[in-house]
């Protein structure tokens, strides 16, 4: 095999040639939004309004938050299948905290901030759980956190006994419908994700790490890079957003349903992720790439119902994008 | 004559991407004999036999095999022809019994179903001929890796091989399990299968090869009967040295003031990895460039893997400028002092999609950023001053490593560890794949070091660069340390001699 | 080479142990768990899940994963009752059918396309869910009950539950192919060593493709049983069904990497999990704690935990001994 290491022929030299898959790869997510926007303009009546942009904006903001978790986690080379198991058990957490079910709060802004940090943190540590098998136990990803993708939604169901637990509380659902500077507080909460996120990739020595091991973990490892540590935190962190998206759905909801919260949010964040051009291999990542990939996702699925196309119609429409665009990126990177 | 011929090769060439890695190769091997074929790391011996088994297409040249010509496309195809391979990385499952692992692809049936007590016995039959009797039914992994090899062989003459062709078969066993392994290519011999023996052991081939084919270069250099070629020549064949050739400077390490070198900083006492490694002892003082040479599977890179605790030794122990030095995994090393670059650069050196400045500053990121946070503008100019005092030639900083040359990618690396300011650099085959230009500069980089204060330890496989990099060398040879030579002693025969036939780490012991 | 030392036999035998004892501790504690319609309803019910374990031990077997049954039972349930109408082989004919296309296409994508197992199949089964409510326009589809349909869910045989006989076949079926047949070890080879079964000769990607395949039909006969045994086919059922079918073939002792597997004790594992359901009604019965079926999918977690730790060990221990 020694003999096959020769050079490759670095990409750059071909030049002139003009490299479809390469191309599509990488401005593939940017034309099809552009392509949606400009055929809803054209064909979808009343796109152009604000009303249009809060929708999808509502809509795409919890699978943005959980797919900057899954972002970080697949930028190591690894996967999380219980993002959406982690939304429900803090989706039945919170409530169960500010209806005072556990036990009684009587200030309500105390019971509000608690009932929000506990379930986060709550579902952090499940991650950190993830992060521990993997690291540890140098368990696969897939199968260490099909675990909680399994066992999770069941927590959740028992917590609460599988009821639904309908609540009008202003101060928690503030995260739901609050519009501080005529913004929607959960488009405000996905904005600081992600330019955390953004910034911790591009500035941090974390951020670094976690490409460099998805890069070449043999190589970050003899570069003294704490390879553990780095992988025990992306899966705290995809814990910690899927906490958060959690919350966000139900304070929108002004119900936690333990059967329903966060139900296949894995396959939707890997889509985002898949399609924002991120490899699913490791090693690169683009938070930015993940916005754009859960905005098309979302304007497909829009853009499907308001033209009158069946929902369940736009399931298969989203099977085919998530299949397509994880194909593409492999093209691209086999050549 | 002609008809003992079992195989015969005849300029063959085999190019990747333009670069030859065989041209004008010829084999011939007769039936029954067993066949020795050496060469260092990158000679071309395995590409000459995956061309043989139809894992590459040859670009040129013919082979005869059984006295046909023979061309086959994959390795399955050499198997029904009769040619099997065992590879030194036993390819079978390690999850399954010994006899699917002898049977499949070939299983027995009865009215359309698989026959398991036939299959059964089969297995014990072929395993019975080497005088090994194990419960066929269980998990191959649960076996020792000797026996795995067995039953790899036994799965390989199942097929009714007339050529079994055995890659370093021996690298991973002990001396008891390579006796075993030799009784059985005799019984192979005996029954008229050939083998080809590819071993970089150079006892055993005198042990049980009839002949011998060196390879160079992607060239077939020689070929003799064993009785007739000594281990000297073989040796200086191997590396394409003239025994007692006069000495020029191939490198550009001129000679160097050794007024310099301090005192010891390093030691290294009664180091273990068995079977790789046995009780190596090595120091190394400020300044001082030492040479670790040795043939592949001497045990250099594992000695060096031991010194920066990527692998755990199983004895011995270390000082660091006098005091203990027990490094657990390879970041401890680094804050000792320590950097590491690997013989492999793709696999265990670069990332490939990251850019220059961010490969350079993977390992002293770190430490040069307050809480975590990096700033951008300081990488930016620390790689720039890196790329410039190493000559790095790339577009930038922001330039993908992927797209660098193999000598300024192995400039990145030596950038990644001189950015710590380390103590002492273990360099692991520094020059290997990189053309001429790049060598010298590299070459000239490491004596530079030195001269500021550095130790090197250096592995290399060019003699010539270990003859005249190296202030001291130590040879090491089937994971022992055989030789140490400095000064006037250390000259390219006397490193040859060591590497070829050295024995105990007594009597070469030169110094005092 | 990776010594694998086999204590992980025990967990072969420790699921069959598990459920004697399971039995055993109903038998003790309730009455009537032994009872005939207690068993009945029992095998009635769980073969349809026993379908669906039988092919994902196929397909974790090769070292894959089919997440895509669940969904694919509700559109085989679907299909089958469109057609229910033209008797029982017809619905069977279109359930089992529909199940297998969706089998060749999630294999097409997996050795053709090359695309990771769980992708391709979380895909399919997104697609299989819009596809079977699409055909059922969002409702359940009734099925006729005069042509014998519903015999294939509802009927007895001698004495036995017809889906429990159907379910039986299956296993018989699927022991033979897997210890009798060379595609049956290829797909153990596979599972354990891809490359090295590619490098013995061994048609890899064709075994694979086989395997998703026959998880595919399994999965739709076991949505034609679903639409017999509730009168209707239901786009919206299988919900979960691929994380039962997982955790049943991983109790049984299966390796989740590939190449270690066995039917029988697949079988086991769906039984195990399915009596802990009914253990949980009997003690909810008694009146003495309140155990919420919920917590059915918590002890299949709690399960999975155990024996991917277990199996971790096993590899872990074996490298650092090499």
């Amino acid at each position: 095999m020694k003999e096959l290491a020769v050079n490759p022929v670095p990409k750059g030299e071909i030049r002139g040639h003009f490299d479809l898959f390469d191309f599509l790869a990488r401005y593939g997510t940017v034309i099809a939004l552009v392509l949606l926007l400009c055929f809803n303009l054209a064909f979808t009546r009343n796109f152009a309004t604000l009303q249009t942009l809060n929708v999808n904006l509502t809509q795409v903001c919890t699978i943005v938050i959980v797919a900057v978790g899954m972002t970080l986690v697949i930028g190591t080379g690894g996967i999380d299948l219980s993002v959406g198991s982690l939304m429900a058990i803090s989706g039945a957490l919170a409530p169960m905290i500010f209806m005072s079910k556990i036990v009684p709060i009587d200030n309500i802004a105390l019971a509000v901030t608690i009932a929000i940090v506990v379930p986060v943190l709550v579902a952090g540590m499940f991650g950190l759980f993830n992060g521990w098998l993997i690291a540890r136990f140098r368990v696969q990803p897939i199968v260490a956190t099909l675990v909680l993708f399994i066992a999770g939604r069941g927590i959740a169901q028992v917590i609460t006994n599988g009821n639904l637990q309908v609540f009008k509380v202003p101060e928690f659902q503030w995260i739901g419908f609050g519009r501080p500077f005529g913004i929607p507080a959960q488009v405000l909460i996905m904005a600081v994700v992600v330019l955390l996120a953004w910034w911790a990739l591009r500035r941090t020595v974390f951020g670094r790490d976690v490409l460099a091991i998805g890069g070449n973990e043999k190589a970050s490892t003899l570069a003294g890079i704490a390879v553990g540590r780095v992988k025990l935190a992306v899966y705290a962190i995809s814990g910690l957003c899927a906490g958060l998206a959690g919350l966000v759905v139900i304070a929108i909801n002004s119900a936690s349903d333990a059967n329903l919260v966060g139900l296949g949010m894995e396959l939707d964040a890997i889509a985002a992720v898949a399609v924002g051009g991120t490899l699913l291999s490791g090693g690169k990542a683009t938070i930015i790439g993940t916005l754009l990939g859960a905005l098309t996702i979302q304007l497909v699925r829009y853009t499907l119902l308001a033209n009158g196309v069946p929902d369940a119609a736009a399931l298969v429409v989203k099977a085919a994008i998530i299949v397509g665009a994880v194909w593409l990126q492999q093209q691209n990177r086999v050549r | 004559m002609a008809d003992d011929l079992l195989l015969s090769m005849q300029g063959i060439d085999k190019k990747f991407g333009g670069i030859p890695a065989v041209s004008s190769a010829s084999l011939s091997i007769e039936r029954g004999e067993v066949h020795a074929l050496i060469g260092q790391n990158g000679a071309g011996k395995s590409t000459l036999i995956k061309v043989l088994t139809g894992y590459y297409k040859r670009d040129a040249g013919q082979v005869l095999f059984d006295g046909k010509p023979f061309e086959v496309t994959s390795p399955q195809q050499a198997q029904k022809s009769g040619i099997s391979t065992i590879y030194q990385e036993i390819n079978l499952v390690p999850l399954r019994s010994v006899t699917e692992n002898i049977c499949l692809g070939r299983e027995q049936r009865r009215m359309g179903f698989l026959d398991w007590t036939a299959m059964h016995a089969e297995a014990e039959r072929l395993l019975h001929r080497f005088k090994i009797d194990i419960d066929v039914r269980k998990p191959l992994g649960r076996l020792n890796t000797a026996t795995q090899q067995m039953v790899a062989i036994a799965r390989a003459i199942g097929f009714s091989a007339k050529l079994v062709i055995m890659d370093e078969p021996t690298s991973s066993l002990d001396e008891q399990e390579v006796s075993v392994l030799f009784g059985v290519i005799r019984q192979l011999k005996a029954d008229g299968v050939s083998v080809v023996f590819v071993s970089h052991k150079l006892d055993e081939l005198y042990e049980v090869c009839d002949r011998v084919t060196i390879m160079r270069d992607g060239r077939t250099v020689r070929s003799a009967n064993m009785n007739e070629i000594k281990k000297l020549e073989l040796v200086s064949s191997m590396l394409g040295r003239d025994v007692s050739r006069a000495e020029g400077h191939a490198t550009a390490f001129a000679k160097r003031d050794r007024s310099k070198i301090g005192e010891v900083m390093f030691k290294a006492n009664g180091l273990s990895a068995k079977p790789s490694v046995r009780d190596v002892s090595v120091d190394l003082r400020r300044g001082e460039i030492v040479g670790l040479a040795g043939l592949l599977g001497a045990g250099r890179t594992e000695t060096a893997r031991l010194i920066f605790a990527v692998d755990a030794p199983d004895g011995g122990e270390m000082e660091l400028q006098n005091r203990p030095y027990r490094p657990r995994r390879p970041a401890d090393a680094i804050n000792a002092g320590l950097g590491f670059c690997t013989e492999d650069r793709k696999i265990e050196g670069i990332v490939a999609d990251m850019t220059v400045a961010e490969n350079i500053m993977l390992a002293l990121l770190s430490r040069v950023s307050p809480h975590g946070v990096f700033d951008p503008a300081k990488q930016h100019e620390l790689a720039t001053n890196f790329i410039a005092k190493l000559g790095i030639k790339c577009s930038g900083p922001n330039q993908k490593v992927r797209e660098l040359s193999g000598g300024n990618q192995q400039k990145v690396l030596l950038a990644r560890w001189l950015a710590m300011n380390p103590k002492l650099l273990i360099l692991d085959e520094p020059t290997r794949g990189i053309d001429v230009g790049a060598k010298g500069e590299i070459q000239r980089l490491i004596k530079s070091l030195a001269d500021e204060g550095l130790g090197v330890l250096m592995i290399s496989s060019e003699l010539e660069e270990i003859v005249e990099g190296a202030d001291r060398i130590f040879v090491l040879r089937e994971g022992t340390l055989v030789a140490e030579l400095q000064g006037d002693t250390a000259t390219e025969d006397a490193v040859l001699a060591a590497m070829a036939h050295g024995t105990s780490p007594r009597t070469v012991e030169a110094r005092v | 080479m990776r010594k694998i030392d086999f204590g992980g036999l025990l967990s072969t035998y420790g699921v069959v142990i598990a459920l004697l004892a399971l039995i055993a501790f109903g038998w003790l504690r309730y009455e009537n768990f032994l009872g005939m319609f207690n068993i009945m309803s029992v095998l009635r019910y769980n073969s349809m899940f026993a379908l669906v374990a039988l092919g994902m031990c196929f397909v974790i077997m090769t070292g894959g994963i089919d997440l895509s049954v669940g969904t694919v039972a509700a559109l085989g349930s679907v299909a089958a009752a469109y057609s229910s109408p033209y008797g029982p082989i017809a619905g069977l004919a279109a359930g089992v059918g529909v199940g297998t296309v969706v089998g060749l296409i999630n294999a097409v994508m997996i050795t053709r396309m090359h695309i990771m197992p769980f992708i391709a199949t979380l895909a399919s089964m997104l697609a299989a869910s819009g596809t079977a409510l699409l055909l059922a326009n969002n409702r359940s589809v009734p099925v006729s009950y005069q042509s014998g349909f519903t015999d294939l869910g509802q009927g007895n045989f001698v004495g036995l539950p017809i889906p429990a006989i159907i379910a039986a076949i299956a296993y018989i079926l699927g022991w033979v192919v897997l210890n009798y047949t060379a595609t049956g070890r290829g797909v153990l080879a596979v599972g354990g060593s891809e490359e090295s079964a590619k490098l013995m000769g061994l048609p890899a990607d064709r075994i694979k493709a086989l395997a998703y395949i026959a998880s595919g039909g399994l999965a739709g006969l076991a949505g034609v049983i679903l639409a017999a045994q509730f009168g209707a086919g239901q786009p919206i059922e299988g919900v979960g069904w691929e994380l039962f079918a997982i955790a049943s073939v991983v109790v049984g002792g299966t390796l989740l990497t590939g190449g270690v597997g066995s039917v029988g004790s697949t079988l086991a594992g769906v039984l195990l999990l399915g009596i802990l359901f009914t253990v949980l009604n009997f003690e909810n019965g008694l009146g003495w704690i309140s155990l919420s079926a919920y917590w059915q999918s918590v002890i299949r977690g709690a399960f999975l935990l155990a024996v991917v730790i277990l199996q971790a060990r096993l590899v872990a221990g074996e490298t650092s001994r090499t």
